[in-house]
């Protein structure tokens, strides 16, 4: 017998079962084995300050990875090799001056980096790039294994099932049998919609490369500030150049962004597009060998902000989906809310951002 | 016949040789270790499997899909 059950046994439901587990709770775990953003994503953890909310959600989060990291098994491959954003122009270094400072006030350790200082960080960046902001306390894991290691904690169980139907604290399994808890926490991300059609996740594809091992080429993660000012915000596909080096010298290429699909196909124009994109900043990236392709889907959220708390029409039963690319990030902030909000305590970061009412409307329970 | 070096050793083998049979006839039939210190073989022999990469005069390929020239320098170290 449980006190939580949790439903996705992905980076969000390891943490949240992990977080619970410590607090002596029974946890149980069900996963559905279905294809999930946990094992398909770059297990980049990043800060990001596109607005108030989603910096200090990021910014927390990666304050637990930083203090979780002594804890966690080599498989779980932690490195804080920090993220070097790159401007390409003065109209992106601005954007990288101004994150500096917004992030700077927060008290976010980086650094700008003049064009000189940017190529002998990374040399195999191409020349004229205008300059880059370097976020030192950034990092990368392997994130299926770092769920693993978390589902490993004590008082967890897992169990291998497909829910059919969740009624508030009751879960019915696709074999008809019903089980209960105290809380159930929805946590399987692009698969919430079929247990609550009423959530407002889209899928975004993402297409993603993997190369041969070639150690010491890239040091940081090397992501284009263009991401910021373009894909973010576009409707259509978009690329954005994303390199992150692997500890095993793999060097690890995306990101692509596609609305209205749900299928996995690895699409050759739009894998050739996102390549080409970051081969513009690392011109080398095309003498090497990849041995990988695949493609994964985002749980986004209309803000894209997660949806973290209490189903407001639905008593018994908690959210924790819509993580779009930052679920691994905010794993362990997305946690320590929930939590928080289950043992009706006052959370480490202000809960209301996050809150599912922002799309559900209103509580109707007292 | 074009003549190859692997890993230091001169290989003599028949025209229209791919990479991977020149290290089956030749070595051990390894082209590779992997992460964990492991010696590595050709599994699917289309390309698609990538274990028997190889570094060829310096570049990275696969050796089922590489055809043996005179001169070739092959290692399966890396």
């Amino acid at each position: 017998m449980a006190d939580v059950i949790v439903i996705g046994a992905g980076i969000i439901g390891a943490a949240c079962a992990q977080a619970l587990a410590r607090r002596g709770l029974q946890v149980l775990v069900l996963d559905a084995g279905l294809p999930g953003a946990t094992a398909a994503g770059m297990g980049h953890l990043l800060v990001l300050d596109d607005n108030p909310a989603e910096l200090a959600l990021s910014q927390y989060s990666l304050q637990r990875w930083r203090a979780l990291a002594p804890a966690m098994p080599n498989s779980c491959a932690y490195r804080r090799n920090g993220t070097l954003w790159l401007a390409a122009n003065a109209e992106e270094m601005a954007v990288a001056q101004s994150k500096y400072l917004n992030l700077q006030a927060q008290g976010v350790a980086c650094e700008l980096l003049s064009r000189d200082a940017l190529r002998q960080r990374e040399p195999e960046l191409r020349e004229g790039l205008e300059g880059g902001l370097l976020i030192n306390g950034d990092g990368i894991l392997y994130a299926p294994a770092t769920a693993r290691w978390m589902l490993e904690t004590p008082h967890i169980n897992q169990r291998r099932a497909r829910v059919g139907e969740v009624d508030g604290h009751r879960v019915r399994l696709d074999d008809g049998h019903w089980l209960k808890a105290d809380a159930v926490i929805l946590a399987n991300g692009i698969q919430a919609n079929e247990l609550c059609p009423e959530l407002p996740i889209e899928p975004k594809k993402g297409h993603l490369l993997i190369t041969d091992r070639y150690p010491g080429k890239v040091t940081h993660t090397l992501v284009e500030l263009g991401y910021v000012t373009s894909a973010h915000n576009a409707s259509g596909p978009s690329t954005a150049c994303n390199i992150q080096p692997r500890p095993t010298g793999q060097l690890f290429i995306g990101a692509s962004r596609q609305f209205g699909t749900t299928d996995p196909q690895v699409e050759g124009w739009m894998l050739a597009r996102m390549l080409k994109r970051a081969t513009e900043y690392m011109p080398g990236l095309a003498q090497l060998n990849a041995i990988r392709a695949w493609t994964g889907f985002r749980a986004a959220s209309p803000d894209g902000l997660p949806l973290v708390g209490q189903h407001p029409q639905r008593k018994g039963l908690w959210l924790a989906v819509g993580h779009e690319g930052l679920g691994v990030t905010t794993a362990p902030g997305t946690a320590d809310l929930l939590v928080a909000q289950l043992f009706d305590e006052t959370p480490p970061l202000a809960a209301q951002p996050y809150l599912p009412q922002r799309f559900l409307g209103e509580p109707v329970y007292a | 016949m074009p003549e190859l070096i692997c890993d230091g050793r001169t290989l003599r083998v028949a025209e229209g040789t791919s990479v991977a049979a020149a290290l089956a006839l030749g070595g051990d039939g390894c082209t590779r270790t992997s992460v964990s210190g492991q010696r590595r073989a050709p599994l699917c022999g289309m390309g698609i499997c990538q274990e028997c990469r190889v570094s060829i005069d310096g570049r990275r390929r696969l050796a089922c899909q590489t055809l043996c020239r005179d001169g070739m320098r092959v290692e399966t170290q890396a």
